[in-house]
């Protein structure tokens, strides 16, 4: 049940990405143009619904990576005991949130 | 009994006819997507609250603006493989297949020059 539901997880998390994309070359792109401009740009970004976002964005990037790496041991041919599969996919959920808050947490500390 | 060998059968075949070509592609850009992020993680927390003045100049270093042009080419390609899958599994109407699939290689390779092109003005001037 669980790892049917990661496996859409990891689809709706790399479509999540993909919109991240954007804002990251937005974000670029105004960093290349002009003063005001990466101004309003990093104005979105600190606000809470720019934040809120980067977090869903960083969530989403771990759990797709730590997922990656659950298709890279099933193309070795390992890892499809049932057992296994229950302990990959839970490794995978604990994991993107422990990475997830870890990096907010190191971001808040070096901020502060 | 056919005497093709198994490669030879998938060669060329699959929904969008690029045979095996598609999966190995995203198995590499995923590895390198690994690396990417970590850099990527490691870029930002170091340049939290950094002016814009701060941000073209770190993309002075080569190294930086290799590692986001890397990203802009592994990532977007990885992204426009993975998007991919997803039209050719919901998207079944030959004309809005064709049409998506436009679409994605469009906003792909529409991101690709949009970010090459900034990080390349930073590391140049800007």
């Amino acid at each position: 049940m669980l790892s049917m539901m990661t496996s859409i997880i990891h689809r709706v998390t790399g479509m999540g990405l993909a919109l991240g994309m954007l804002f990251l070359v937005w974000w670029l792109s105004a960093a290349s143009m002009s003063d005001s401009y990466f101004a309003l740009v990093q104005g979105f970004f600190y606000g809470w619904f720019g934040r809120l976002m980067l977090f869903g964005f960083t969530w989403a990037l771990m759990h797709h990576a730590l997922g990656g790496l659950r298709y890279f041991t099933w193309d070795t041919g390992h890892g499809f005991a049932l057992n296994k599969v229950e302990w990959m996919v839970r490794a995978n959920w604990i994991g993107s949130i422990v990475l997830t808050l870890a990096i907010w947490g190191i971001a808040y500390g070096v901020r502060s | 009994m056919s005497m093709r060998t198994e490669l030879g059968k998938v060669r060329g075949m699959g929904a969008a006819h690029e045979g095996t070509g598609h999966f190995w592609q995203q198995r590499l850009t995923g590895v390198f997507n690994l690396l990417l992020t970590v850099f990527f993680v490691a870029y930002v927390a170091c340049h939290l609250g950094a002016d814009r003045a701060a941000i073209v100049a770190s993309f002075k270093n080569p190294l930086i603006a290799f590692g986001f042009a890397a990203i802009m080419l592994n990532s977007l390609w990885h992204m426009r493989l993975g998007l991919q899958v997803v039209i050719e599994d919901y998207v079944h109407g030959p004309a809005t297949k064709l049409i998506t699939i436009i679409l994605n290689n469009v906003y792909a390779f529409g991101l690709m020059g949009l970010g090459l092109l900034a990080i390349l003005k930073m590391f140049l001037g800007a």
